[in-house]
């Protein structure tokens, strides 16, 4: 039954180079949700506040990057934008589809965490003299950051995880590289359960991140 | 002079019959391993609300590390692990076999939320009416935390229909392989691309706002 000899000692020799492909992916993840997080805000905010066209963009957008799969978003902006031309980078393709699905994905939430927000606070702080800009970095904005700050942690998860389709796009980060010294050594297995453990580990460490950096922002 | 070889032809008509192939086939492989998924899933759901401790030393670092590891290391590395223990599994058969626990690994949460969300003496109520504990479970837990947590459970289920896109990594021929293949072949990737785009989206967008329609109604 297990006539399967494991080398492992490939592996640990290009270890250097997957932890280097680990820290390429976290940029690439880290980025698209920075990214993500700004537009999805913009989102969320127009499909509140706003008519007309740009509500539907909006719209649409969120819609696009929550009911396709992730692989065709970065298929598209791999292929589908050739047809107009337009050649990205393996390293643009991943950003721009994981900004792309982060924004979408993270724009409901914040439309959510606005929602949650009753109007009645706003109309109470701006009687009380505070301004419009006043009124929603002071009041709203630190409520919404509370009830959006676990999906926030959770999207975070999600675009490392999703990183690992750069593999198909020929990104080489942890998984692209991965693929890249398995093909050359033939130990796929030996190779892929190394990566499993340094995703597992990066997931980890963020999630214990976000909950050391929750006891301290929501002390009260 | 000879006529120099095409290899690339157009779109022809044929080709959308091998896309509706393609995509009948990702409607089985999400349909089969949702449904296997989901039934594992709720045991699962059970045993961890159950279980206490017993599950935390087993079922839960199991289920986490699923929920940690992206699906296509997933994927690869049981399409390759699987041979090393003497089984000879099929790219359809490795991929069932990871969405499905990959399906379970996400509706055991689910799951669970749906037994926490009946109140304990709603469920002491059925006790003391002389219902046996599976009867609490078949007619008052089930429809009741079922009803709960049905739209957490179409979200878990457009998302595997969604990430079995990745099975074409083994060289499972679904839609989005498909579309990769007349690519490929007819350089057409942006006509080729919105045609898979609109049947994943068509899929997903209607079950995705039923379900949340769903929720609106059964919360008031």
């Amino acid at each position: 039954m297990f006539d399967y000899n494991f080398h492992w000692r490939p592996v640990l020799k290009s270890l250097p180079d997957l932890l280097e492909a680990a820290l390429l992916t976290l940029q690439v993840a880290v980025l698209a949700m920075i990214l993500g997080i700004i537009i999805g805000l913009c989102l969320a905010l127009i499909r509140l506040n706003m008519r007309g066209p740009l509500r539907w963009i909006a719209s649409t957008w969120v819609e696009l990057a929550r009911n396709t799969p992730a692989l065709f978003q970065l298929f598209f902006f791999g292929f589908g934008l050739g047809a107009f031309g337009l050649h990205l980078s393996p390293y643009m393709i991943v950003l721009a589809g994981l900004t792309f699905n982060c924004a979408g994905y993270l724009a409901e939430n914040f439309r959510g965490g606005f929602q949650a927000v009753p109007d009645t606070q706003i109309r109470a702080s701006r009687s009380l003299g505070m301004t419009a800009w006043q009124a929603y970095t002071r009041i709203v904005i630190p409520q919404v950051f509370r009830i959006v700050y676990h999906p926030i942690t959770n999207q975070m998860v999600w675009a490392v995880l999703m990183s690992s389709l750069g593999m198909l796009v020929g990104f080489r980060e942890l998984s692209g590289e991965t693929q890249f010294f398995a093909s050359r050594t033939f130990r796929i297995f030996e190779y892929f359960a190394v990566t499993a453990i340094i995703y597992y580990v990066i997931v980890k460490l963020i999630l214990g991140a976000s909950r050391l950096l929750a006891t301290r922002l929501f002390r009260y | 002079m000879e006529p120099t070889v095409s290899f690339f032809s157009g779109f022809a008509p044929k080709d959308l019959l091998f896309l509706g192939e393609a995509a009948l086939r990702t409607m089985w492989i999400s349909v089969l391993s949702i449904s296997i998924g989901t039934v594992l899933g709720v045991i699962f759901g059970w045993i961890l609300y159950e279980g206490k401790w017993a599950a935390a030393l087993t079922v839960t670092p199991i289920l986490d590390f699923f929920r940690s590891l992206p699906l296509i290391i997933q994927l690869v590395l049981f399409y390759n692990f699987a041979p090393i223990v003497g089984l000879n599994l099929d790219p359809f058969a490795s991929g069932v076999v990871i969405l499905t626990i990959y399906t379970a690994s996400l509706v055991a949460n689910v799951a669970r939320g749906g037994i926490e969300a009946v109140e304990p003496p709603m469920r002491r109520a059925s006790r003391s009416l002389g219902m046996s504990y599976w009867q609490d479970l078949r007619y008052v837990v089930l429809p009741i935390g079922g009803r709960a947590v049905f739209p957490a459970w179409v979200g878990v289920a457009l998302g595997v229909m969604k990430d079995s896109a990745l099975v074409s990594v083994l060289g499972y021929v679904e839609l989005l392989k498909a579309s990769q293949i007349l690519i490929t072949r007819t350089q057409e990737p942006f006509l080729i691309l919105t045609l898979a785009g609109a049947f994943y989206f068509s899929l997903s967008y209607p079950i995705s706002r039923y379900a949340a329609s769903l929720e609106r109604k059964w919360a008031q």
